[in-house]
């Protein structure tokens, strides 16, 4: 028999928090975001990694959390979108999307914001197609999208504008 | 209106910050004290009888509370047109993946391992994967008890025929005689599912009492409330349906899904219990857009004036009615378009097969006849050598023509929807279309019609005591908007500010009936019900108003922010508080103004038409809409991309601009879908693609930058400030589009769907087209 431990036990880094988390050895990051730290945010749509509705960013970097074990994410920087916000104030990107449609019946909205998220924080002046092609893992179904390049270039205007 | 009217702007969401910051809680976020989790058992097989279950294991295993198959579930069926489905199998299996047994445990991981220890002995039957097998001779009957399962319309029925459909005018065969030209072919649909982001889920929990409140995810906790206390034999007040926040519909959560059967888990385990489908599941067990073989022949003189027309459904129902009959004679309703044939008859048989039920998905039938009737005009245009916009005009319905069937229309912007789609889409230059090397390319066009109707609906306004609003409808908003709408007709109807106006979620035990959101109707029947019932509260403040100002009622009106005062006077005036502390707390009572319809106007006037087996007696007003799309085929490959498109939608008068957009977009890329890439494909009785890796749903990269959406503004009369609806109109006519620039482009007329490029390729080999 293997000596895999029924629960591990570490410190998860999320949205800046170093927070003691326990959990089963086998759980993706999506589980342990939604079940045990309590963080439904991140939303699950296939837990494949098809559909784009659980990303987050590590270290930056956006990840699909259903297919990240959340063993492997002790000591990196987690981001969800509970951490977007600066406390009430939106993010110019959830200030693009709420005024300009971005979002519809907001299940993809989470992974959709996190990914534009990783675009903007490399490139602030991305163009449509680098848009397209960035949230090209993202599905929506609501929106057909047009909405969603509208909020994203928004938003990287205002943020080129704020000098963020 | 005034400056400060609300209708017709891009206003936020009500609910949006908390879907931007992570805190809307759909139905996977919800956690109940104490509660379990279930998980399903399948069917391996397409038809079966079940001879026994073995669920002793299953029952022994770790954390394991409950579990229950079809013998512990009563003898009482569901469905909206016709009664023929429990609540989970029993006695019988009619399609792979159908549920036969349910459990709960602690954990999810728990569930699903018991679900692997079930064992089912079933007594294979043979059986229909294909409509015409399920019409041959001697084809084993899926229903054997459909003679006498509750029907609520005159269902033409029997054998594996779950409904018929007949609709005429005129006389065909003096049409045939009239025409110069009659083109006659058949076209093709597949199956699309709907793919809302979110899977169904649903969570029940009982009280000490024994009632039960479930929340789901859902079009309509009415429907709801109904499907579960029909399929499990409980009185409607022993059950409150609630809902969280929806992450999409498109039909798929309109009728039941595995609601009944969590409820039946609670209630056997004592305990809340939360089931949510995985994204396979959700794909094998709830329903899909139907696949239809549709025969349309149309006759028509020289100059293209349009004389008859004859359309011939097959369309593939799955293994239970559920909305099919619906569908089908909503197709067929459909199938004339929007224009004048005096002679038309629309036929439609509705098969039960051993697959996954189909039944509502935006469009309602109408994509898949609309794919035959709009290819086909631009063949008999091709055939006349007359313009196919020209065509168009010339045949479409004007303000004072009926819909087929008889009905009068209120309102009709499809002049002008043709007008601005041409105009915007420069299609009279379209001969100087440059295509890149290696590649074809031409516009395409197409006209459509669309509902918005049907069934009650009501609303209730509450003045609360400091003057501001509480609204409470019912109306499941799935994300398309409606909440926002509907406080938007409220708050402007009593002219307060948008955030003065709060609404309530939809509780069947608070709210007022709403047939569910779905038909495109919410905006209209429901907005109606709004501006009706602030009408109420309106003439309610007044009385207070005109004896505390000494006046008469009609002396008064409403002030923004939620005055009343005395025209002409203006210091003559009373906030809306101390109108409704004086209800509250010393005359009249607290004020509250109600209103409830249904919608009642007759589909079919029978001096002008005949119909058989048409489900729905009154079924709503008619919106139009015309598409123009821009596109590129490569030579090669055969890939088709549509480089732009404009899509054009007569909304009767935009509520918020922006999410009317927002549904036409969200349409067109749907459409997009249909038309391209999207099919559920059965490898013998066994959905061979459930995962979003296998059945491909258009992304970013594939909707075009250049969608062009555009609002054309012919009220309704009866609308709420003139609105109809536009939740599906967008979708119908995508692929027609599509398929009829396809032609334009390379002479090959597709007349199946997805057009593939395969498809494409092949197409352009045959008619030596391919460079």
């Amino acid at each position: 028999m293997s000596a895999v431990p029924e629960r591990v036990h570490m410190r998860l880094t999320v949205n800046g928090e170093e927070t003691p988390v326990s959990f089963a050895p086998y759980k993706t990051l999506l589980e342990v975001l939604r079940e045990d730290l309590g963080l439904t945010g991140t939303k699950h749509g296939c837990e494949l990694g098809e559909c784009g509705a659980c990303a987050v960013l590590i270290d930056g970097e956006p990840v699909l959390a259903c297919l990240e074990l959340a063993v492997q994410c002790e000591g990196r920087d987690i981001q969800t979108i509970e951490g977007v916000a600066r406390g009430t104030e939106l993010h110019p990107l959830q200030a693009a999307f709420a005024d300009l449609g971005g979002s519809q019946c907001g299940y993809c909205t989470s992974g959709m914001v996190m990914t534009a998220k990783a675009l903007l924080d490399r490139d602030p002046a991305p163009s449509r197609e680098r848009i397209k092609e960035a949230l090209s893992g993202n599905l929506c179904r609501c929106t057909g999208y047009q909405q969603i390049w509208e909020s994203v270039e928004e938003a990287a205007r205002v943020m080129r504008e704020a000098g963020r | 209106m005034s400056d400060q009217s609300l209708i017709g702007r891009s206003l936020p969401r009500v609910e949006i910050r908390e879907k931007l910051t992570g805190r809307a809680q759909y139905i996977a976020d919800l956690y109940r004290p104490g509660m379990l989790h279930g998980a399903l058992v399948g069917s391996p097989h397409p038809h079966a009888r079940i001879v026994s279950y073995d669920v002793r294991a299953a029952r022994a295993a770790p954390g394991v509370r409950c579990v229950l198959t079809g013998e512990d579930f009563g003898d009482h069926r569901m469905g909206a047109f016709i009664k023929d489905e429990h609540a989970i199998a029993k006695g019988k299996v009619r399609y792979v993946g159908e549920p036969v047994v349910a459990i709960a445990a602690e954990t999810e991981a728990q569930a699903r391992a018991a679900a692997l220890l079930v064992e089912v002995r079933y007594e294979e039957l043979p059986a229909i994967l294909a409509p015409e097998d399920a019409l041959a001779p001697g084809a084993a009957i899926i229903h054997e008890e459909l003679a006498s399962y509750f029907k609520v319309f005159e269902a033409v029925c029997g054998g594996n025929v779950c409904s018929s459909t007949e609709l005429a005018e005129g006389d065909l065969e003096r049409g045939w005689r009239e025409s110069d030209l009659v083109v006659e072919h058949e076209y093709r649909t597949a199956p699309q599912a709907h793919v809302s982001l979110e899977p169904c889920g649903a969570l029940a929990e009982v009280d000490a009492a024994g009632r039960v409140t479930l929340w789901s995810a859902n079009q309509s906790v009415f429907r709801v409330q109904a499907s579960v206390c029909e399929s499990l034999g409980l009185p409607m007040s022993r059950l409150r349906c609630l809902t969280p926040r929806v992450g999409a519909g498109f039909g798929n959560k309109m009728e039941a899904h595995i609601q009944p059967i969590v409820v039946k888990l609670a209630l056997a385990a004592g305990r809340p219990v939360k089931l949510v489908l995985s994204r396979e599941e959700d794909f094998e067990i709830v329903r899909a857009r139907h696949p239809f073989k549709v025969r349309v022949k149309t006759g028509v003189k020289k100059d293209g004036t349009f004389v008859a027309r004859d359309v011939e459904v097959l369309a593939d129902g799955g293994a239970y009615a559920d909305d099919s009959p619906g569908v089908l004679g909503y197709s067929l309703l459909m199938a004339r378009g929007p224009y004048r044939i005096p002679h038309t008859r629309c036929r439609g048989t509705l098969v039960y097969t051993n697959k996954l039920r189909f039944g509502a998905f935006r469009g309602f039938g109408n994509p898949q006849v609309s794919f035959g009737t709009e290819t086909q005009i631009d063949e008999i245009a091709a055939r006349l050598g007359i313009d196919p916009v020209a065509i168009r005009r010339k045949n479409a319905l004007g303000p004072d023509d009926r819909w087929f069937g008889g009905q009068q229309l209120g309102s009709n912007g499809l002049a002008e929807c043709i007008e601005v789609a041409e105009r915007e889409s420069k299609w009279k230059d379209r001969a100087q279309l440059a295509a890149a090397p290696g590649k074809r390319r031409a516009l395409g066009f197409a006209c459509t019609a669309h509902i918005s109707g049907l069934l009650g609906t009501g609303a209730i306004v509450r003045l609360l005591e400091d003057g501001s609003v509480v609204l409470n409808t019912g109306a499941v908003d799935i994300g398309q908007g409606s909440d926002t709408i509907l406080t938007q007709i409220c708050a402007d109807a009593l002219k307060i500010p948008l955030d003065r106006v709060s609404i309530a979620s939809p509780d069947t035990d608070g709210s007022p009936y709403n047939w569910g959101t779905t038909a495109s109707r919410v905006t209209y029947t429901t907005g109606r019900a709004v501006f009706a019932a602030a009408r109420e509260v309106e003439r309610q403040i007044k009385t207070h108003a005109a004896e505390l100002l000494e006046c008469a009622e009609a002396d008064l009106e409403l002030r923004p922010g939620g005055v009343v005062g005395i025209k002409g006077v203006p210091g003559k005036e009373l906030p809306f508080l101390a109108i409704s502390a004086r209800a509250h707390w010393r005359k009249g009572g607290p004020i509250i103004g109600t209103n409830s319809w249904v919608f009642d106007q007759p589909t079919v006037d029978p001096k002008r038409a005949v119909a058989v087996g048409l489900p729905f007696p009154q079924i709503g007003v008619y919106s139009f809409g015309a598409l123009c799309v821009d596109v590129e085929i490569d030579e090669t490959t055969g890939q088709i991309e549509v480089r732009r498109a404009w899509t054009v939608a007569d909304v009767g008068r935009a509520i918020n601009r922006g999410s009317v957009e927002g549904q036409l977009e969200g349409a067109f890329a749907q459409g997009l879908g249909f038309a391209l890439v999207e099919e559920m494909v059965w490898n013998g009785p066994r959905l061979a693609n459930p995962t979003l890796m296998d059945y491909k749903v258009p992304t970013s990269r594939e909707v075009p930058y250049e969608l062009h959406s555009y609002i054309v503004e012919s009220p309704d009369p009866d609308g709420p400030f003139g609105a109809k609806g536009v939740g599906e109109i967008g979708i119908n006519v995508v692929a027609a589009a599509i398929a009829n620039a396809v032609a334009a482009a390379t002479g090959v007329r597709l007349r199946q769907l997805p057009m593939t490029p395969e498809r494409v390729l092949r197409g352009m080999l045959a008619a030596g087209a391919s460079g």
